[in-house]
């Protein structure tokens, strides 16, 4: 599938995706980002959360593979509900963490 | 899974990059070679030139600001540079050499606006041993084409270790710089500062106002440059104990993170707009933004300004870094790749030279030992262009010797002494007027020839 395999070396790496969650902890934080990941029809793979410098940061890996919205939408969507709960959400594709960190 | 899972201050610090420290991809370039477009009728050349770069770049704005969305790292410029102008428009023989170049010129620009770069490059000529009746017609083309031209950036290689220096076309390209600035004046020169004279100019540069897109190159390639002051000086400001061999270590890291960006980037941008991946050009390059400067990283490896005594070394040791730690993190390094010492640029270079800390003649050696050369320095306008030319018969000379790019692109901003200053805005920012050398190179430049190739072996 893909001609580049020293980046992409796998199909389910292209549709990886790291959702991001940054500010201050407040109730309904993890139900409010599923609940547009599952409307888009993203699967969620992991999820992990810590308190990093008085900050707290959760961190999702999706799947967008059954994707039923563009990247684009997604990503509107979620920097939208961060705004309305006053978090940066983000959502980008995996490649840039693998490409930082694993040589 | 396992394997790619990140920890969450992995992630934390590629936010913190992006957000905090400026990183971004500077620039996605594309080439696109014009020599298809020769024509013996000037307009047939200009028609071609035009509907070529329209046609390869037409996607070129759109596909950069889709991947920066998507991998949420900014790309700030996308650029083009074609084939060297005067290689491509000297077979036109229906109309004057001089209004053929400018012709070409406004396609250029016209091209570029209907794409939505910002920059194109290419208006160019290389005369490192001679000059034939097109080249001169288009060194003699460029004050005018950069006037009357918004987005249109020159170049012109005047020397090279393995050929030395034409010190004729130094000599005309002193003239040549002092007529862009005063063609330029109610804009304090700003068409110098759209004009690179070279030496050992590199094919594959995607950084502007030196880019253009050399002969050895395929039809079209994508060429990124990336940037990051801000995370190096991060890292280098987190280690205040660090003795050299740690701080190198550490920049290693830091670029081959930063390189691993633009890489990605090319990469991707190659495949969406079907055009092969050139290189990633490793380069620091600053911009007048705090946080976002190379002279403050300088200043954190413990001197109080950039300029003063330990500058050289500190740049060579910074330079050197960049180089080992970019090169591992990607296929293909090319373009100038180094640290970038533009004065108007760089918020740290601006102040130390205001302060009078920053000199010329410390920045012509610094420059020595760093990428490009003697970058965005605005001189008196009154400078003589035998001046102007014997300051890039110079920086030429460093770069012939070292067997390294070396550039000048000084502003001799009309009206303006020192004390003064100009501004150019947005990425070209601001610049104090610099003294330089008052007594006169004329009898110099004006001997004419070459300067010999040097030798190769002997070196001391």
């Amino acid at each position: 599938m893909s001609k580049l395999p020293d980046i992409k070396n796998t199909a389910e790496a292209k549709t990886r995706a790291i959702v991001t969650v940054i500010g201050e902890d407040q109730v309904g934080i993890i139900a409010g980002v599923a609940t547009i990941l599952a409307d888009s029809g993203a699967n969620i793979l992991d999820i992990s959360q810590s308190i990093m410098q008085e900050f707290f940061v959760m961190i999702m890996m999706v799947d967008l593979a059954k994707a039923k919205v563009s990247f684009e939408e997604l990503k509107t969507q979620l920097n939208a509900k961060g705004a309305g709960m006053n978090l940066k959400i983000d959502i980008q594709r995996e490649d840039v963490f693998k490409l930082m960190h694993r040589v | 899974m396992a394997s790619s899972s990140y920890s969450p201050q992995e992630i934390v610090e590629t936010i913190r990059m992006v957000q905090m420290e400026k990183l971004d991809i500077r620039t996605i370039t594309m080439g696109i070679s014009l020599r298809d477009c020769a024509s013996e009728s000037a307009e047939r050349l200009a028609i071609r030139a035009y509907d070529k770069i329209c046609r390869k770049a037409a996607k070129l704005v759109a596909t950069g600001e889709a991947i920066a969305r998507e991998y949420g790292i900014p790309v700030i410029n996308k650029r083009i540079s074609v084939t060297p102008v005067a290689i491509v428009a000297e077979a036109a023989s229906d109309a004057d050499q001089l209004e053929t170049m400018l012709k070409i010129a406004h396609a250029m620009d016209r091209a570029a606006r209907e794409v939505g770069v910002n920059f194109i490059g290419g208006f160019s000529a290389l005369v490192h041993k001679g000059a034939t009746p097109g080249d001169m017609a288009l060194m003699n083309a460029i004050p005018q084409a950069l006037a009357e031209t918004e987005r249109v950036c020159a170049s012109v290689n005047i020397g090279s270790t393995k050929s030395g220096l034409n010190m004729d076309a130094v000599a005309l390209m002193g003239r040549v710089v002092k007529e862009a600035a005063q063609r330029t004046a109610a804009a304090d020169g700003l068409g110098a500062a759209k004009l690179v004279v070279f030496c050992n100019a590199v094919e594959d540069n995607p950084f502007m106002a030196g880019a253009f897109h050399g002969v050895g190159e395929p039809d079209c390639v994508i060429n990124v440059g990336v940037s990051g002051p801000g995370v190096v000086l991060r890292a280098v400001e987190a280690a205040p104990e660090a003795d050299f061999g740690e701080l190198s270590t550490i920049i290693k890291r830091t670029a081959f993170k930063i390189t691993r960006m633009g890489e990605l980037f090319g990469r991707t941008a190659s495949e969406r707009l079907g055009a092969p991946f050139g290189i990633v050009d490793l380069s620091l390059a600053p911009t007048p933004a705090v946080g976002d400067s190379v002279a403050r990283i300088l200043e954190a490896m413990g001197l109080e300004r950039v300029g003063i005594h330990g500058s050289t070394a500190a740049l060579a040791m910074l330079n050197d870094a960049v180089k080992k730690g970019g090169a591992m993190a990607s296929s293909y390094v090319g373009g100038l790749s180094g640290a970038f010492i533009p004065v108007s640029e760089d918020i740290g270079m601006i102040e130390s030279a205001e302060m009078g800390v920053l000199t010329f003649d410390k920045l012509e050696a610094m420059t020595a030992v760093c990428s490009v050369g003697l970058d965005m320095i605005a001189i008196p306008g009154d400078t003589p262009a035998e001046t102007i030319a014997a300051i890039i018969a110079d920086e030429a000379a460093i770069g012939m010797i070292n067997r390294k790019t070396t550039a000048v692109r000084v502003i001799p901003a009309p009206g303006k002494k020192v004390g003064d200053s100009v501004e150019f805005g947005g990425l070209l920012g601001r610049a104090p007027i610099m003294p330089v050398h008052t007594l006169s190179s004329a009898a110099f430049i004006q001997r004419g020839g070459r300067i010999p190739a040097p030798i190769q072996a002997l070196n001391n």
